[in-house]
């Protein structure tokens, strides 16, 4: 078979630093979408736990290390990021790693950056690190988190790629703009 | 305005779609007959004061909701989780 090329959602588009703001792509070995049946979330999770060492996420929470993390993404369901699962039973499971479009933004302006792009409430004393939310960004659905003091985890479908990274640019471009004044 | 989702918590109101009254979960018997059934369909009542209207949280969790509005004030009394309400009935 004629060996293809992988290209990342974000292929020529990113890092991309504006003002104290950067902006990078994420590349997970694999994204998997689980969902417990009703009544396995414990045997779910103590699963999960064995695999990749990070329990079911609670929901707006995250579980796990930078590279291998578990992000709560709506009622009884989590995605999976980074190490490839082995089948979990009493769970329906969902290979998505094709799916989405996964940045990393940091920065001491990070938080002013995102205030720009969603409506979510996204004071420190609120949204914690290790906190989650399926929120709208840029008017469309993603997946936000915080992942570390001025680090914000951010996924989109991969088909909106092109347009999270030009509102991004234009509202670090407006934050970094606001600094200078 | 802001709506508390149960799973979620207060949530501006862009996350939400808002569908109509929270009649729609009573959904009558398939054999009930032609005037229950469009009074099911067609005929909603328009009260000043507290509805019960289903909304849909969805930029955020994906779940349906009962809110009980006031058209008066706008005030939000109550948000429950649609299949709670709906179950809560069986």
């Amino acid at each position: 078979m004629t060996d293809l090329l992988a290209k990342s959602p974000c292929d020529g588009l990113l890092p991309l630093t504006i003002g104290s703001v950067t902006v990078t792509e994420i590349a997970f070995d694999a994204i998997t979408s689980l969902a417990p049946f009703k009544g396995q979330e414990s045997a779910v999770s103590d699963a999960l736990k064995v695999q990749m060492g990070a329990a079911f996420p609670k929901p707006n929470r995250t579980t796990g290390k930078a590279h291998a993390r578990a992000v709560w993404s709506g009622v009884g369901q989590a995605l999976v990021l980074g190490p490839p699962l082995a089948p979990i039973p009493g769970a329906a499971m969902t290979d998505q790693t094709d799916a989405w479009t996964c940045v990393a933004l940091e920065g001491d302006g990070a938080r002013d950056v995102l205030a720009r792009l969603t409506p979510l409430d996204l004071r420190p004393s609120v949204f914690k690190q290790g906190h989650a939310a399926r929120t709208e960004i840029a008017h469309m659905g993603g997946v936000l988190m915080r992942t570390g003091e001025n680090r914000y985890g951010l996924m989109v479908f991969r088909s909106m790629a092109a347009t999270l990274v030009h509102d991004l640019e234009i509202a670090m471009q407006s934050v970094a703009a606001r600094g200078r004044l | 305005m802001r709506i508390n989702c149960p799973h979620c918590g207060p949530r501006d109101r862009r996350e939400f779609t808002y569908q109509g009254d929270a009649l729609a979960l009573d959904r009558p018997d398939p054999e009930a007959g032609p005037d229950v059934w469009n009074d099911y369909i067609h005929n909603r009542d328009n009260p000043a004061g507290p509805t019960r209207e289903l909304w849909y949280h969805e930029t955020g969790c994906a779940a349906w909701l009962v809110v009980t509005r006031d058209t008066v004030t706008h005030d939000i009394h109550a948000v429950e989780l649609a299949s709670a309400v709906k179950g809560a009935g069986k």
